[in-house]
């Protein structure tokens, strides 16, 4: 129906003032954090490549992981799994049928991003 | 005039036969991704920045390498799938066939590349 004339009326939502819901930032957010973790699983992958390799290309693998960039790619990976990891275990509740009101959504997603930032700390404080 | 018959027409298309079995092959990796993501980052952020032989002594223990090649695998299975499903919403045609050809490639080859590592380091520590 894309094609029906339907004069010079406004759409909804209007994309470029549309305050997006929390849920819709959460949803766009679980899958921002799972591509973008593709570049800390190859990282990983690389330094261990590198630790059953020798020990000097251990160094180089370790100094690129522990450098500037790589503490912010890691630091960046770390708040994104765990990210991912909450609003994983929603979805997967979803999934059953349950919680979708919308007002356990909105409770859940808070819950969510609070959690994360939690195992974040604690996963500082032990390291 | 048609050449074909009906039923010849419509036969294979429609359903890709598949049915749910991606979504649940997805919701399993989730599952065993819930319980092998504590066990491998904490021990993983823990031992990041230490020295070669820290690491080889901590991955030659039987336990760290079962969960981290546990954890390799079932991670860049659901990284796969997350991907694929990913590229079927955003990108069409032929690209979207190379893209996820590459993608489950690629993830393949890093999933190999990680467990033999880990294997390698559990056998000579």
């Amino acid at each position: 129906m894309a094609d029906v004339n339907r004069g010079n009326r406004p759409l909804s939502p209007h994309v470029s003032i549309y305050r997006m819901p929390l849920n819709a930032v959460l949803s766009i957010t679980h899958r921002i954090t799972g591509v973008g973790m593709s570049l800390a699983s190859v990282l990983i992958v690389w330094y261990f490549l590198a630790a059953a390799t020798s020990e000097a290309y251990f160094d180089t693998a370790s100094w690129v992981l522990t450098s500037f960039l790589g503490d912010l790619i890691m630091l960046g990976s770390l708040m994104a799994i765990w990210y991912h990891f909450c609003s994983g275990i929603r979805h997967l509740v979803w999934d059953t049928g349950s919680g979708l009101g919308q007002r356990r959504v909105q409770r859940s997603g808070i819950t969510a991003l609070i959690a994360a930032a939690v195992l974040t700390l604690i996963t500082i404080i032990l390291a | 005039m048609r050449y074909l018959t009906d039923r010849k027409r419509v036969r294979g298309l429609g359903s890709a036969k598949s049915g749910t079995a991606h979504f649940w092959e997805q919701r399993l990796s989730a599952i065993a991704l819930v319980v092998l993501t504590p066990l491998f980052v904490i021990p993983f952020a823990y031992n990041l920045g230490g020295s070669h032989a820290d690491i080889l002594a901590a991955y030659g223990h039987p336990v760290n390498a079962i969960i981290a090649i546990a954890f390799i695998l079932t991670a860049f299975l659901h990284l796969f799938q997350g991907l694929q499903v990913v590229i079927e919403d955003y990108v069409h045609g032929r690209t979207e066939i190379v893209l996820i050809i590459t993608a489950r490639l690629t993830c393949s080859l890093f999933a190999l590349a990680g467990t033999f590592s880990i294997l390698k380091i559990a056998f000579t520590a």
